[in-house]
C-alpha cells in the first residue's frame, strides 16, 4: 500500500510538472474540449488520471480516512493518506478544501454532529501541520446524516466515520 | 407556497348543571397508582342540532374515542352494544341502559351551529352508577375547518375530569418528515397535530434540517438547517413560516437550540474548533452568555420548567453522560451512573423528571430519571430509539424510532412514562426528531 502510494505520488510530482494551466475547471466544457488546442500525452485534464484533478485526489490519493468508535484520532493510516492530501494540496494552491466529518448511526443525533466535527477539525489540523495554509480550508460536520454505507453492521458503520476532504475551485465562502 | 391553516379561535362556556350537585367520587382514575384495567365508557354519535353539523355529529365523537382509547386508560364500549340511543342532548339519561352494558362513564354531545358560520359543541360527562353528571356541561365554538379541535377539547375535558390530571389532547407537534433512503435522506419540517391530523409542511427539501422546539407558547419553532452552508441555529414562526437565522455568525456551527420556560432566552451548542460548548442568546438584545467551557462534547441541553437549572449530555468523562448545572454556568453535577451512555436530556413539564435517551450493549432506550438521576426506568428499547419530548402534561413522551438495516426508516412512536401503551404515530412518511407543543 505504502509503495503503491509513492509511486503514485511520484507519477503525480511527474506531471505535474508539465502542468501549466491554473484554470483546472476553466473554460473545460468537458473531455470533448480536453484535446482541442493539441496532444496532451493522452491525460485528459480534469480526469482521473490528471494527477492535478480533483477525480485523481479523490481516487489515487484517497479523499477520505475512517474512525474508531466515538474517536478522533488519526491512525497512522489515516495519517499516510493525509500525507498524501497535504502534498497535493501544497502542489495544487488554487483549490480549496472543505472536510466532511461524519459519524454512523449508532449514535444520538446532536452528539454525532459534533463528533462529526470533531473529526473533520482533526483532519483540518493535521493537513495544516504538514503545511496547507490554514485559509483554504475549512469543515462542516454532517453528524449521522450523510451515510455512504447502509447496512446496520460493522462493515458499514466503519465506512460511515469518516472524514472526506473535498476539493473544491475558488475561494471558501461562508 | 406553503398554506396555513385559518387562525381557529374555540370559545368556552360552561352549561348548567343537569344534577343538583356535581360528584367525582367513584369515577376517578389514578394514573399515578398504575392502571391495569381500562375505565369502560361509552360514546353515542354526538346528536346533530343543524343539517350543517349533520357532517361532523358523528366525526367528533369518534375523535373523542379515538383521544381517550388512544391514552390506555379508558376502554370504549363499541356503538353496536348500545342499548339506548340518543336523540336529543337535553333528554334525561337512560342510565339503566348504560349500565347493563358497564359503561362507567358516558358522554353525550351535540353539534349545532351560532347562525354565523361557525360550530358549537356541547356535551355532557355522565357518572352511569353514580347516575349523576361528571363536572359541569361545556360547550365550544370554532370555524368548521376546526372541528377536530373541538373534539380533542371535548376529549380534554373528560380527561381531566376522570384522571384529574392535566389533558394534552388539543395540542401539536413539530417533527422532521423523512422521505428517501437512508443514503439518500431528504428532510423537512412539519407540524401536526397530537395525533397526525391536520398535517403541513413547514420547510422544504432543498436544505437538511434537524430537530425542531416549540416555543412554551407554540408560536415559534427553533430548529437547526443548513441553509448557510454550515449547521445554524434558525427561529421560525409558526403563523407566517418565516424563518431566519437566529445567532450571529461565530463559531464552526451553531446546533441543539431550545427555548428557556420563558420564551426570552435560547439555550444552544455552538462549536469552535473541535470543541462543542453550550452558550445562551437572549432572544431580544442578542447577547450571548457561554455556560460550559469544557474541552469535551457538551450538547443538548434543555431547561427545568422554573428556568433556574439546565440539564445537559458532555462527554467529559469519556462517555456521554447527564449533567445538571444553574442556568446561568458554573458547576454541573453529574446525575447519570448506569451502563452505557445517556443523551438528549429533556425536563419534564411537571419538574419531577428527565427523560433521555440510553445507548448500551447495542441497544438503545428511552427512560426517564429523577431529576437528581435515582430511579431510573426504562420504558423501551430497541435498535435505535431517540430524543423523547414530553406531552404538555409530563405524561407521556414522543420518540422517534428508527429500525434496522438498508431498508431502515424513521417513525414516531409515544409511550406512557409507566412504559404501556407504546404505540405508533401516525404520519404520512418516515419521521424523526419530535418536540410536543403546548396545549392550546
Amino acid at each position: 500500500m505504502n509503495h503503491l502510494s509513492k509511486a503514485i505520488l511520484l507519477v503525480a510530482g511527474l506531471a505535474l510538472a508539465a502542468c501549466t494551466n491554473p484554470n483546472r475547471f476553466g473554460d473545460d466544457g468537458g473531455a470533448g474540449g480536453a484535446g482541442a488546442g493539441g496532444v496532451s500525452g493522452g491525460v485528459i485534464p480534469g480526469s482521473p488520471n490528471d494527477p492535478s484533478s480533483p477525480a485523481y485526489f479523490a481516487q489515487a490519493i484517497g479523499d477520505r480516512v475512517f474512525f474508531a468508535v466515538d474517536q478522533s484520532t488519526l491512525s497512522p493510516e489515516a495519517q499516510a493518506v493525509l500525507n498524501g492530501q497535504a502534498q497535493w494540496l501544497m502542489r495544487n494552491s488554487d483549490y480549496m478544501a472543505v472536510i466532511e466529518g461524519h459519524a454512523d448511526e449508532q449514535g444520538t443525533r446532536e452528539y454525532n454532529l459534533a463528533l462529526g466535527a470533531r473529526r473533520a477539525n482533526a483532519v483540518m489540523e493535521y493537513l495544516i501541520s504538514r503545511g496547507v495554509s490554514s485559509s483554504r480550508l475549512k469543515f462542516i460536520s454532517y453528524g449521522k446524516e450523510r451515510p455512504v454505507e447502509i447496512c446496520s453492521e460493522e462493515a458499514c458503520y466503519s465506512r460511515n466515520r469518516r472524514a472526506v476532504t473535498v476539493i473544491a475551485a475558488g475561494s471558501l465562502t461562508g | 407556497m406553503i398554506r396555513i391553516v385559518s387562525m381557529l379561535f374555540v370559545l368556552m362556556a360552561a352549561l348548567s348543571p343537569l344534577s343538583a350537585f356535581a360528584q367525582t367520587g367513584p369515577l376517578r382514575i389514578e394514573i399515578t397508582e398504575g392502571v391495569v384495567e381500562p375505565m369502560p365508557y361509552a360514546v353515542p354519535d354526538f346528536v346533530a342540532e343543524t343539517a350543517d353539523a349533520q357532517q361532523y355529529a358523528a366525526q367528533i365523537a369518534r375523535v373523542v374515542a379515538e383521544d381517550l382509547t388512544g391514552t390506555g386508560l379508558f376502554r370504549e364500549i363499541p356503538q353496536d352494544a348500545h342499548i339506548a340511543r340518543v336523540s336529543s342532548f337535553a333528554a334525561p339519561v337512560s342510565f339503566p341502559d348504560w349500565k347493563a352494558i358497564n359503561a362507567q362513564a358516558l358522554i353525550t354531545g351535540s353539534v349545532g351551529s351560532d347562525g354565523n358560520g361557525r360550530l358549537v359543541v356541547k356535551f355532557r360527562v355522565w357518572d352511569v352508577f353514580a347516575q349523576a353528571e361528571l363536572g359541569q356541561g361545556m360547550q365550544f365554538v370554532s370555524t368548521p375547518d376546526g372541528w377536530r379541535r373541538l373534539a380533542h377539547k371535548v376529549a380534554d375535558q373528560v380527561y381531566a375530569r376522570i384522571t384529574g390530571e392535566t389533558p394534552y389532547f388539543d395540542s401539536r407537534v413539530v417533527f422532521v418528515s423523512e422521505t428517501g433512503p437512508k443514503d439518500q435522506r431528504q428532510k423537512q419540517l412539519a407540524i401536526m397535530d397530537y395525533d397526525g391530523a391536520n398535517l403541513q409542511y413547514l420547510t422544504g427539501t432543498a436544505s437538511l434540517v434537524l430537530a425542531p422546539r416549540f416555543s412554551p407558547d407554540g408560536s415559534r419553532v427553533l430548529y437547526t438547517s443548513y441553509e448557510s452552508g454550515q449547521p445554524r441555529v434558525h427561529v421560525l414562526s409558526v403563523g407566517t413560516v418565516e424563518s431566519r437565522i437566529l445567532q450571529a455568525n461565530t463559531g464552526v456551527m451553531s446546533f441543539a437550540p431550545r427555548f428557556s420556560p420563558d420564551g426570552q432566552t435560547v439555550v444552544y451548542s455552538m462549536t469552535q474548533g473541535s470543541n462543542t460548548d453550550i452558550f445562551a442568546m437572549n432572544i431580544a438584545t442578542g447577547a450571548i452568555s457561554q455556560l460550559t467551557s469544557a474541552p469535551s462534547i457538551e450538547t443538548a441541553p434543555s431547561y427545568s420548567p422554573d428556568g433556574s437549572r439546565i440539564v445537559f449530555e458532555s462527554d467529559r468523562s469519556g462517555t456521554q453522560q447527564l449533567y445538571v448545572m444553574p442556568a446561568s454556568g458554573g458547576e454541573a453535577v453529574r446525575i447519570s451512573f448506569g451502563q452505557g451512555r445517556y443523551g438528549t436530556p429533556v425536563w419534564s413539564p411537571r419538574g419531577d423528571m428527565i427523560a433521555f435517551t440510553k445507548q448500551n450493549a447495542g441497544r438503545f432506550h428511552i427512560g426517564v430519571m429523577r431529576t437528581d438521576g435515582s430511579e431510573e426506568r426504562l420504558l423501551t428499547a430497541s435498535f435505535l430509539d431517540e430524543g423523547p419530548s414530553w406531552a404538555p402534561n409530563g405524561r407521556v413522551l414522543m420518540f422517534a424510532r428508527e429500525t434496522q438495516g438498508a431498508q431502515g426508516a424513521s417513525a414516531l412512536y409515544s409511550v406512557d412514562i409507566s412504559g404501556r401503551n407504546l404505540k405508533r404515530v401516525r404520519t404520512p412518511a418516515g419521521a424523526s426528531d419530535p418536540s410536543w407543543g403546548p396545549l392550546q
